[in-house]
């Protein structure tokens, strides 16, 4: 047992943020240094992971924990540490691989931006914070980092702050999430009160709730599940607080790419994979995940069927299949959620790559003004394309194998979020063909085709690779090969067999949305308004995305304003005017003090007898009380 | 007996701090001060006759304060015709150099 690279792993993390402190301290005004270090950093720590990777791969399960006392407060002691399971290590290498691709497009992208270096130290404190909550041992030092991943969507949210509509996402992505937050720090400090010794660290999670069942109540059990997916929602997205991701497409393409598709978001379902024993200990909680999750991966994957901006249809598309991650968890597949998520992280980040590519070809974000483009971008068009056929689930792409196998899970575990699953499947084929044919075929709709021209190859680089990972990651695990389920859960978690039957079912209803969007969009044979002139009604749904912004504004942040106007006004008069009485009383008296010393005799005598006549009334009047 | 004098005298006293606090008239205000004075010396003779050991010393006290205040209101008034000279006016709110 040789675990050199997993003792080393702590420096992964610390690679970027090496980075972001030389840039915090060099990188004013530098154009190329941001460059630079965000590139050798992640780099450093790709190279670094995938040594990790290849020690958990080699011979079997490994494990390797360091942890030290961090503080100690009568008794109450807290840990902090990090710990290299074959999950995190896997973690490890998506989160570096997507963090270093973009750090490479993001030279491209980015170029010219005067803010650029600010750009890098961003995305290299959030590849730190990411990095780091892949790491944690435990939920205390999870959860800081955690926070601190939120804090970087934040910042690169609004990186285009003299936007108000990047300043007002920002805040959105940061006020929907901390809700979610809100809900995993109970479940945090829930789990420290009834955890024997106070616990927090994954091993002893594990141990409890998988070998002792019984020492923590069942109704509590569900309890801390349920609390823990509540930050699982924010982060990733599920309704009812996914308001927030389509609203951070304001943000820097890249950005929507590394956090808003392929890492942060995916942390939810991170999380829900490292507490799973939680999970599992409660049927409650599980049925609750995977509710939500095909909820979520329907209902986000028809809204995106009615968006025009590329952006936003990809940030639906994100949901939906965070949703499907959410759902195979919740049917006690971890291995089919991991799967999904490790294949979604590349061909996600691919597509989002493609779109940014996209749009810095003809700067706008609406799909209906682009068309034409597969001839002036050649490399763009086809990695895009297989992204699509990826996210589609076609085979033999890597959508495929792990969308199938999580459907394969639903038909057996629970048929009702299998028809879920195939409908979404089926809506995500054909959002994706509408978005590609109006994207790239037929003729331009726009003025600025003409200087169209296909991208840098500081962008196109990582696109090629994005595809190529794109079309092979899903081999890991397909129903003949369960390499991937074997390594992730030692065995323990046996695939359902007789996928045969969900393998043609999947692979016909990807193949159907798409040629549906292929007769609208290309043929034309199914007028585009076919829907629309029949049932108007129902595309405004869509395109209002089932008005729940306007819910929300009506149900929450309407009444929530009105409290504050009413605390602000509490504190504007009744506080401050406290505060002005005080001050108001104090310089009243001292300008009746500056009137009475005149330099008169008069005055002083006045004033003299004045205070006679107070000390006699008060002396006298001690005596009636 | 004694409370109607010391009423009287009180009363006096009164009207002299009134006009002492309130006149611009320099010499009304020595004037009052003269009632002050006066009230006092009434006390102080109403005690010798009417006090709990009555003796000569309150009248002795009397006849002192008068003459001290005989003398005083001669220093007062000649500061007051010094000052009427150098600032032309008796009205005590305009001696104001202390303030500056």
């Amino acid at each position: 047992m040789d675990t050199t690279f997993s003792q080393a792993a702590w420096l992964i993390p610390l690679f970027p943020f090496l980075a972001f402190l030389l840039l915090l301290a060099f990188g004013r005004g530098q154009q190329k240094l941001g460059v630079l270090l965000g590139c050798v950093s992640s780099l450093a720590g790709l190279v670094l992971s995938v040594l990790v990777l290849i020690e958990h791969m080699v011979d079997g399960t490994k494990y390797y924990q360091y942890a030290f006392k961090w503080l100690d407060l009568n008794g109450l002691v807290l840990n902090a540490g990090y710990e290299v399971t074959n999950l995190t290590a896997l973690m490890l290498v998506v989160v570096t691989t997507v963090s270093f691709l973009v750090n490479l497009y993001s030279a491209g992208y980015m170029k010219g931006d005067e803010r650029i270096s600010v750009f890098y130290s961003y995305v290299a404190l959030f590849s730190f914070s990411m990095l780091g909550l892949v790491l944690a041992d435990n939920m205390l030092t999870l959860y800081i980092f955690w926070e601190l991943v939120g804090v970087c969507s934040f910042l690169l949210v609004g990186f285009w702050f003299s936007k108000p509509e990047a300043r007002a996402a920002a805040k959105k992505a940061f006020i929907v999430t901390r809700i979610g937050d809100a809900g995993l720090l109970l479940g945090i400090l829930l789990l420290y009160w009834y955890m024997p010794d106070h616990a927090l660290d994954f091993v002893h999670i594990g141990n409890v709730f998988e070998g002792q069942t019984g020492i923590i109540a069942a109704s509590v059990t569900t309890w801390i599940a349920i609390l823990i997916f509540v930050g699982a929602v924010g982060k990733s997205g599920q309704f009812p607080l996914h308001v927030w991701l389509p609203d951070a497409m304001e943000g820097p393409t890249p950005i929507s790419a590394l956090i808003h598709a392929a890492t942060m978001v995916a942390a939810g379902v991170y999380l829900v994979a490292r507490t799973f024993d939680i999970f599992q200990a409660s049927q409650a909680a599980m049925d609750v995940v995977a509710y939500i999750g095909g909820f979520t991966a329907l209902f986000a994957a028809t809204i995106g069927v009615a968006q025009n901006d590329i952006k936003r249809i990809l940030a639906y598309s994100t949901v939906s299949q965070l949703g499907y991650m959410m759902m195979a968890l919740g049917l006690g597949s971890m291995t089919g959620g991991i799967f999904h998520l490790f294949t979604h992280a590349f061909f996600k980040a691919l597509l989002f790559l493609g779109a940014g590519s996209v749009i810095h070809a003809v700067h706008t974000q609406n799909i209906q003004e682009m068309g034409g483009l597969s001839g002036k971008m050649k490399i763009t068009t086809w990695t895009f394309g297989i992204g699509t056929l990826a996210l589609s689930g076609i085979p033999p792409f890597s959508g495929f194998w792990s969308k199938d196998m999580i459907l394969n899970t639903a038909l057996h575990e629970k048929p009702v979020l299998f028809a879920v699953g195939v409908a979404a499947a089926f809506f995500t084929a054909f959002y994706m063909s509408r978005l590609f044919f109006l994207v790239f075929m037929g003729k331009p709709r726009g003025e600025q085709h003409a200087h169209a021209h296909e991208s840098p190859s500081s962008m196109t680089i990582p696109l090629i690779i994005l595809a190529a990972l794109s079309v092979i990651a899903g081999f890991i695990q397909t129903p003949w090969n369960e390499t991937l389920g074997t390594w992730l859960t030692d065995g323990a978690e046996k695939e359902h067999g007789g996928a045969g039957i969900v393998m043609v079912i999947s692979a016909a209803v990807g193949l159907l949305g798409l040629y549906l969007g292929w007769l609208v969009f290309v043929k034309g044979t199914i007028a585009r308004d076919a829907v629309s002139s029949k049932v108007p009604w129902l595309l405004r749904l869509l395109e209002r995305k089932y008005y729940m912004d306007e819910l929300y504004e009506a149900l929450l942040v309407r009444p929530l304003r009105g409290l504050g106007h009413l605390l602000n006004a509490i504190d504007d008069y009744i506080v401050d005017g406290l505060v002005r009485l005080v001050g108001g009383t104090a310089v009243l008296f001292g300008r009746g003090g500056t009137r009475v010393q005149n330099g008169q005799i008069q005055t002083y005598g006045v004033v003299t007898l004045l205070g006679l006549v107070v000390l006699i009334v008060a002396l006298v009047g001690r005596r009636f009380w | 007996m004694l409370s109607s004098y010391l009423t009287m005298a009180a009363i006096l006293f009164c009207i002299g701090l009134y006009g002492a606090l309130v006149k611009r008239n320099a010499v009304i205000i020595l004037l009052s001060i003269e009632l002050m004075l006066n009230a006092v010396n009434l006390n102080l003779v109403a005690f010798s006759k009417y006090g709990v050991v009555p003796s000569l010393t309150g009248q002795m006290f009397t006849l002192f304060s008068i003459a001290v205040a005989a003398a005083e209101a001669a220093v007062g008034i000649a500061v007051l015709i010094a000052l009427f000279r150098a600032r032309g006016t008796v009205n005590v709110d305009e001696y104001d150099e202390m303030r500056r």
